[in-house]
């Protein structure tokens, strides 16, 4: 187990690492110099000499890179070239957002997929199980930008349930689930017909144990032994899973926050990326980065503390 | 030339022998495979079907509802929706399909070198798998495709290297599994080169397996090219593409919402016919299953 926790920590180490230094090159390529960027085409060249020198610009690559690494360990990210703003505040300020939506999609997707996965299990091969089937592999399916679209056409344009855009009043803790509810909830869609599929397989495996058998011929009901017995064990993987997905969920955040114009890490990103603002696109992605690895390993970590067989892989 | 023709005749009765039958026998797998036939039929005779051009402006009629004349509308050129849609599944189809090739490709080299040598080289590849999967893959396509302008070369290029540590790994495993079959051995012995057992020994029992999951994997990829698509960083205006009259619809959901709704009908017929047959090829030709069957 130590072995596996050391080999998982340096490969995120690693990525970490790969990735932050991947996107200094990517800057370094980028079209244009910072400093002009920055100051306007109308700058002279004398000012704009001075500006690169206080950035660093005049100093060789590597030189560049490591500075830019130990500003990064500081937690310095730099600043935003339009408002002076450092980046770090703007990038602390968006992520709350991106979390709440991923963690509240995946408990709605939880809430629904798991007793509809059990449901499916426990009738196996009924009727409700097919079209449980059928109707999970259909979210599946369904990229979650359109499942966002689609939700803001019917629930906020033609019905008027819910508001299209924003994250909710400052401050208002009822404006501010109210706006969560469309954006998590298509986030969710998909992740409620995964996890279904996985609580079923999961379910119908942990009943073909003894224990159940066992059980059932006490003379338990079918509902008392699901509930009492089955569940908990067939819960494992599912939790799993979920660790696992959520780094995804929050690529998937990064669409359905720009869908609708919630504040969070994606919209700060797009918005920068549109604008030209660099340091706040490669700060963002830093933190991000740093996010998914962290959710990964933990999540990693977890599934080889349950599943003894992932540790010696 | 004749040779070629051999492994073409080997992989034909390969699959005749396989359980691929059972595939067209499952009901979803069998739906699956007709969705995707006929988004194929669409897609090859695009030019015939639909009744205008796919770039034809037509400012007076702008946004028009669906209609006699134009079946889904127009957009907010006056181009015809439905057109746009028909000739859009060429881009789908296509872009995927290189993509994946391209991930396949990069994974043979890569897998193969990590699966033949040692232990520690190829730990050291898994590593570098582990690292390239671990990127936020949509975040950092963004990055770069907002950076480079968007064209469909680099969007290729970047959505397969995205995508290819999963297939290397798979040919590093089963690399591993046949590296010490007698075949190989006796390759060896007769002083085959490296190059020639890896490529011409090992490769044509290792790859089998990919085409499973490269299935799998196609509506990962139309999805994720819609999504850029969709963010304006994916195939470039005026080629025709879903994602982006998506884009177009919600842009002007309010007033036209038929460029979304058609638009998402035709994109959710595409990922779900893929997944469909994708996991009915799983379910039924994927040997490591074959065991809970």
């Amino acid at each position: 187990m130590f072995k596996y926790i050391t080999r998982r920590l340096i490969v995120t180490l690693i990525t970490v690492l790969g990735a932050t230094i991947i996107l200094f090159i990517i800057i370094q390529f980028l079209p244009g110099d910072p400093a002009t960027v920055i100051l306007g085409p109308r700058a002279t060249p004398e000012i704009i000499e001075e500006v690169r020198a206080k950035m660093w610009l005049d100093r060789p690559v590597h030189i560049q890179l490591v500075r830019f690494l130990y500003n990064i360990v500081r937690g310095d990210l730099g600043t935003d070239v339009l408002n002076y703003m450092p980046v770090s505040t703007l990038v602390f300020n968006a992520l709350p957002y991106t979390i709440v939506l991923a963690i509240t999609s995946i408990l709605i997707a939880s809430v629904v997929g798991i007793p509809l996965g059990t449901y499916a299990a426990a009738y196996k091969n009924s009727l409700p199980d097919k079209i449980t089937g059928l109707l999970s592999i259909s979210m599946i399916a369904i990229p979650s930008f359109l499942a966002g679209v689609l939700f803001l056409l019917f629930f906020s344009v033609y019905l008027d349930w819910f508001p299209a855009m924003g994250g909710g009043k400052e401050g208002d803790i009822l404006s501010q689930i109210w706006h969560l509810i469309l954006p998590a909830s298509s986030l969710a869609l998909g992740w409620i017909g995964y996890i279904a599929r996985i609580m079923r397989a999961s379910v119908l495996e942990e009943m073909t144990e003894d224990y159940v058998r066992t059980a059932r011929s006490k003379g338990l009901t079918l509902r008392k032994v699901i509930f009492k017995h089955v569940l908990r064990g067939a819960l494992i993987p599912v939790i799993a899973v979920i660790g696992v997905g959520f780094g995804n969920l929050l690529g998937g955040a990064v669409i359905t926050e720009i869908i609708f114009h919630r504040p969070g890490l994606g919209t700060l990103i797009y918005n920068a990326i549109q604008s030209r603002n660099y340091p706040i696109v490669q700060g963002g992605l830093i933190i991000a980065v740093l996010l998914y690895s962290l959710v990964n390993l933990l999540a990693d970590l977890s599934y080889g503390f349950i599943d003894p067989r992932v540790r010696s892989d | 030339m004749s040779k070629k023709l051999n492994f073409l005749f080997e992989f034909i009765e390969a699959i005749r022998e396989s359980n691929i039958r059972r595939v067209f026998s499952e009901p979803l797998g069998l739906l699956g495979f007709l969705l995707i036939l006929f988004l194929v039929l669409i897609a090859l005779f695009a030019s015939s079907i639909a009744p205008y051009s796919p770039s034809d402006i037509d400012i007076a009629n702008r946004l028009a509802k669906p209609s006699s004349e134009h079946l889904f509308g127009t957009d907010n050129l006056g181009r015809d929706v439905f057109s746009r849609l028909v000739f859009g599944s060429r881009i789908a189809l296509t872009v995927p399909i290189l993509t994946i090739s391209f991930g396949i490709v990069l994974a043979i080299f890569f897998g193969l070198i990590a699966g033949y040598s040692s232990e520690r080289v190829g730990n050291m590849f898994l590593v570098m798998f582990d690292i390239i999967k671990s990127f936020p893959a949509l975040l950092f396509a963004m990055t770069i495709i907002a950076l480079t302008g968007s064209n469909l070369f680099v969007l290729i290029i970047i959505i397969g290297i995205t995508r290819f540590p999963a297939y290397a790994r798979l040919i590093r495993a089963q690399t591993l599994r046949v590296k010490g079959k007698e075949y190989v051995v006796a390759a060896k012995a007769i002083g085959a080169s490296v190059f020639k057992i890896m490529y011409k020994h090992i490769l044509p029992n290792v790859i089998g397996p990919i085409f499973i999951q490269a299935a799998m994997d196609i509506p990962v990829v139309i999805t994720f090219v819609a999504a850029l698509s969709f963010l304006g960083l994916g195939v470039p205006p005026p080629t025709p593409s879903w994602g982006t009259m998506i884009k177009t619809g919600y842009s002007f959901i309010r007033i036209a919402p038929w460029m979304v709704i058609y638009g998402g009908i035709v994109l959710i017929w595409a990922t779900l016919g893929f997944t469909l047959f994708g996991e009915a090829l799983r379910d039924n030709l994927d040997p490591r299953l074959n065991r809970q069957r």
